[in-house]
């Protein structure tokens, strides 16, 4: 009987191998020889709106050098985590597209590798630069600038307000359901809210000489205790709700029920069909009011096989005026690279934002940044709603996240 | 395995009386054994188990190709036990439960061990890989171009196996060097533009070449002169090559990162960081072993220690009340259509029915724009307007939630309380009529102890899913409101898995701590754990009394 079992699972593994040399190892083999003869493969992970701009430069980087470039769709919230865990496991992709403000933790999980633009650092709006920068080196190969704006409906404010006030007293003149359209939320969104905030100054951390933040929250004191303040009274004023939500907000704003909407380049496709124009942010608090800029880019892997053909491909075939001007056709966003931003600034509205854009701060990228969020839109909605007191539900916000940062 | 079914399963059915003790249809079935007895499904069974091995050896061979030796030793191990098992005669329980065993040890226990081991290390945000993986990106981070350097375009060569660069320097001179060779000037270059076509002595290398050998490309280092202090140079792309400096040099003999500039040392801590003698510390980490902190964090932390009684308590009175409501509610429904006297029954369980045909998640985020306080349908249309803070009111999120998961959770309670009546037999009813019983106390002491019986470790099993009913919370209110008084972003109807996940910070409102969270996900399947085995015992004890 135990030679029966013995020649059974004898039997059973010579068809395995039968069935295996025919059909596993051969292909495995021709697949590497295949790809060494033609170039490589390059994998870059793409979200939904990129995907096509960056297959159609991949086309020339693909005739030219033989290597085929391998486009992996991904939903953009899930790249973060994705990229950060599969790094280290090495079934991270070559580039990935990422946001500026990953960069802290990007560096931090050592997945992210330094790019050498070279003289190519002139053609960039400084700020991009700045954005992708960590401790003078450059981490990643900005493609557009994206900051939020005064969106104004022409045939309900012909003229663009200087102030809050102003603002808000022109969309009330203009007889519509809002005055001004901010979209908050119950969770609140500092993201929208930060230029209002600014104008009290207080900025969320502070900055260095070079433009880069310091691990030191800013956004306490005399300026943030009145920008709190000033919540409270837009709330009970009804001017400021955090039932308007994105959705809602877009839909009044496209609806014609008010003449302003403070958003960025992502909901003009939503305003078809209006007449618009695209300010700067009304001040609030008196100084200028500087909305967060994020810069969108693509990360090299630190520990990508394919660093050469990675890193060429995006300092020699990214950082085109023609690249950068697919992927301002397909996002909206103004391009990172100068002369494409010039040339894409031919829209009245695209140079609307990059005007405003000139004058904005990047969104801090620094690791302490992922502490901060959590508090601040849930207080600044709670301020609004009345539920806290504004200075000293401020002040708790601002100890709560100091916790958190430890 | 057919085969031997065939004639385990003959035993009683064939023509022997079914009095003959089951030792001898044993011994019986041990002489014809399957191997020597060539059946047709002896056949079936060889091509099943080849077609098995072959998919088994391609995963080995492709862990192989990618070096995971751990996928490799567990698949090995696996179909040695699929083969021993099925051509033996001796595991016929085995046989059975073989394929069920293979997939619980790879998606659950796996898992389960995996997420034991993340919570003893500190994974998370800085502390991303291992200890080489951090060196090296230390290293690539903090290499410098020298300031103001310029760049020169860049050919690769090859001189008889070791790579060497050749650029064209300001003044359109050539400059060619190694790893072990400074740059030197080469006076007979042939060049072409700015790119070079040719030095004596080398091979240039065409872009197929360079590619080969991309990693010893990137890797290359030539040293500008004889004095390291001037830097050396390197490429990304193949193309322009620039000066840089390293700022840190990692001894690996000391085990230490020295800062050039500075010659501040700096040693690893048990915290998995680089950390100089004053205390600061290198930005990249690893993950270490911490012990028990993620534990003592959970509970030790102040400002956690508040929060997690508080979301405790809540998880165990959501998880409760959502059994008791979705049981109650259903158990009345089924009673009402399982009465013969209800007209169009088939058409009311139909509709009873369609809250569970919508799934949960999706059914959760409709309720919460239903809710929504201005917009909502419930207060805009069915309360004319009232600005009813629904889900972000404390007290009536909470009921709110229980409300949703009643409105999500009672068709199935319907359904199984429907199926345990039908199936309880008339008679014992008729029997207690007869015995003079009335409605009420027939139900109270028939129906019910048999209806429990059957629906008991369905409700345990409701108790568990709904102890981490995530998609509900996550979807209807995000946890939230969040608590005025805490400073952790926590909110009053958080459960436990829902703080988990805002701990682990995957959605990106907070820094990623997967040691802490896994911390918790094991004392939440502990909780998880006792409440179910106390809950079985009792059923248990239930069924004796029926």
């Amino acid at each position: 009987m135990r030679r029966s079992i013995t020649l059974a699972a004898a039997l059973g593994l010579s068809l395995t191998l039968a069935a295996c040399s025919g059909g596993a190892e051969t292909p495995a083999e021709e697949e590497t020889t295949s790809a060494a003869a033609d170039g490589g493969t390059l994998t870059v992970w793409v979200d939904e709106t990129r995907q096509a701009a960056v297959e159609a430069a991949a086309a020339d980087f693909e005739a030219e050098t033989g290597t085929t470039v391998e486009t992996v769709l991904k939903n953009f919230d899930d790249i973060r985590a994705d990229f950060l865990a599969q790094v280290p496991t090495g079934e991270g992709p070559d580039i990935t597209v990422g946001a500026h403000d990953w960069l802290g933790e990007m560096t931090s999980g050592g997945v992210v590798a330094p790019i050498e633009l070279g003289d190519k650092v002139d053609e960039f709006e400084p700020v991009a630069i700045e954005a992708f920068t960590q401790d003078g080196q450059v981490y990643g190969l900005p493609y557009a600038v994206e900051n939020i704006a005064l969106i104004r409906n022409t045939a309900l404010a012909p003229a663009a307000p200087a102030t809050w006030d102003e603002a808000v007293a022109a969309g009330q003149a203009a007889g519509t359901q809002y005055p001004i359209l901010i979209q908050m939320g119950e969770e609140g969104d500092p993201y929208t809210m930060y230029p209002l905030q600014t104008s009290f100054g207080a900025p969320v951390f502070t900055q260095n000489e070079d433009g880069s933040y310091a691990a030191e929250l800013a956004l306490g004191g005399a300026g943030g205790e009145a920008f709190a303040q000033w919540l409270a009274a837009q709330g009970a004023a009804k001017v400021l709700d955090p039932t308007i939500s994105y959705d809602i907000a877009v839909e009044a704003f496209k609806n014609g029920q008010s003449p302003f909407i403070v958003g960025g380049p992502w909901m003009i496709e939503s305003f078809e069909g209006l007449e618009l124009a695209v300010d700067p942010i009304p001040s609030a608090g008196g100084q200028p009011a500087q909305p967060f800029v994020g810069v969108p880019g693509f990360y090299v892997n630190a520990q990508s096989d394919n660093a050469l053909l990675a890193n060429d491909f995006l300092v020699n075939f990214m950082a085109t005026e023609e690249a950068q001007l697919a992927l301002y056709e397909a996002g909206n966003r103004p391009p990172a690279l100068i002369a494409a931003a010039d040339a894409a600034s031919a829209d009245p509205i695209t140079a609307g934002f990059r005007e405003v854009g000139s004058d904005a701060v990047p969104m801090p990228s620094i690791p302490e940044m992922g502490s901060v969020w959590a508090f601040w839109g849930v207080t600044e909605a709670n301020i609004v709603k009345g539920a806290v007191e504004p200075v000293a539900g401020w002040q708790k916000m601002v100890a709560d996240i100091q916790g958190a940062i430890g | 395995m057919s085969t031997t079914r065939s004639t385990r399963t003959d035993v009683p059915t064939s023509a022997e009386p079914p009095q003959a003790p089951p030792r001898a249809g044993r011994r019986r079935s041990l002489d014809e054994s399957p191997a020597r007895s060539f059946t047709r499904g002896f056949f079936v069974k060889l091509v099943l188990m080849a077609l098995v091995d072959a998919i088994g050896v391609y995963v080995v061979l492709a862990a192989w190709a990618e070096g995971s030796f751990g996928i490799l030793w567990a698949m090995v191990a696996l179909l040695a036990a699929a083969n021993w098992i099925y051509f033996s005669r001796r595991t016929v329980p085995l046989k059975y439960i073989f394929p069920g065993l293979a997939f619980l040890l790879v998606f659950q226990i796996f898992v389960v061990l995996y997420t034991g081991f993340v919570a003893f290390t500190n994974y998370g945000d800085g502390h991303n890989s291992t200890k080489s993986d951090a060196i090296e990106a230390l290293l690539i981070q903090n290499e410098r171009r020298v300031e103001g350097s310029d760049s020169y375009p860049l050919t690769v060569l090859d001189a008889g196996g070791e790579l060497a660069f050749a650029i064209v320097d300001d003044d359109g001179d050539v400059r060619v060097g190694q790893a072990q060779e400074p740059l030197r000037a080469v006076e007979d270059a042939e060049v072409d533009g700015d790119t070079v076509t040719a030095v004596p002595g080398y091979e240039v290398l065409s872009r197929q070449g360079v590619l080969e050998r991309q990693q010893d490309v990137t890797t290359l280092r030539v040293p500008v002169s004889a004095d390291p202090g001037d830097g050396s140079i390197r490429t990304q792309d193949a193309r322009t090559g620039f000066v840089y400096t390293s700022v840190l040099e990692y001894d690996e003999s000391a085990d230490t990162m020295t800062d050039v500039t500075t010659g501040t040392v700096y040693r690893p801590n048990d915290e998995g960081l680089f950390e100089a003698e004053d205390g600061t510390t290198l930005n990249v980490g690893w993950r270490v072993l911490v012990g028990f902190d993620n534990f003592t964090t959970a509970f030790g932390d102040p400002r956690y220690a508040g929060p997690f009684v508080k979301i405790l308590a809540w998880t165990f009175a959501f998880a409760v009340l959502s059994v008791l409501t979705t049981f109650l509610l259903g158990l009345f429904l089924a009673i009402v259509f399982n009465d013969e006297r209800v007209k169009g029954r088939r058409i009311y369980r139909t509709l009873m029915i369609l809250p569970y045909a919508i799934p949960g998640f999706l059914a959760a985020l409709l309720w919460s724009g239903l809710l929504n306080r201005r917009f909502g349908f419930v207060n805009d249309v069915l309360l004319g307007g009232a600005e009813i803070p629904w889900l972000t009111d404390p007290w009536l999120a909470k009921l709110s939630v229980l409300g949703v998961n009643l409105w999500l959770g009672f068709p199935y309670m319907f359904l199984i309380c429907t199926g345990a009546l039908q199936s309880i037999p008339k008679d014992v009813n008729e029997a207690a009529e007869i015995d003079g019983a009335g409605g009420l106390t027939t139900w109270r002491y028939i129906t019910m102890p048999l209806l429990l019986v059957a629906t008991a470790p369905l409700l345990i099993s409701s108790f568990a899913f709904n102890f981490n009913n995530f998609n509900l919370i996550y979807m209807l209110t995000k946890g939230g409101p969040r608590f005025t008084d805490a400073s952790v972003p926590l909110g009053d109807t958080d459960i436990l898995i829902s703080m988990v996940y805002s701990i682990s910070g995957v959605d990106g409102t907070a820094p990623k701590n997967y040691g802490l969270a896994s911390a918790l996900a094991i004392v939440i399947f502990v909780i998880v754990a006792t409440v179910s085995a106390l809950a079985f015992r009792q059923t248990r004890k239930l069924e004796e009394m029926s």
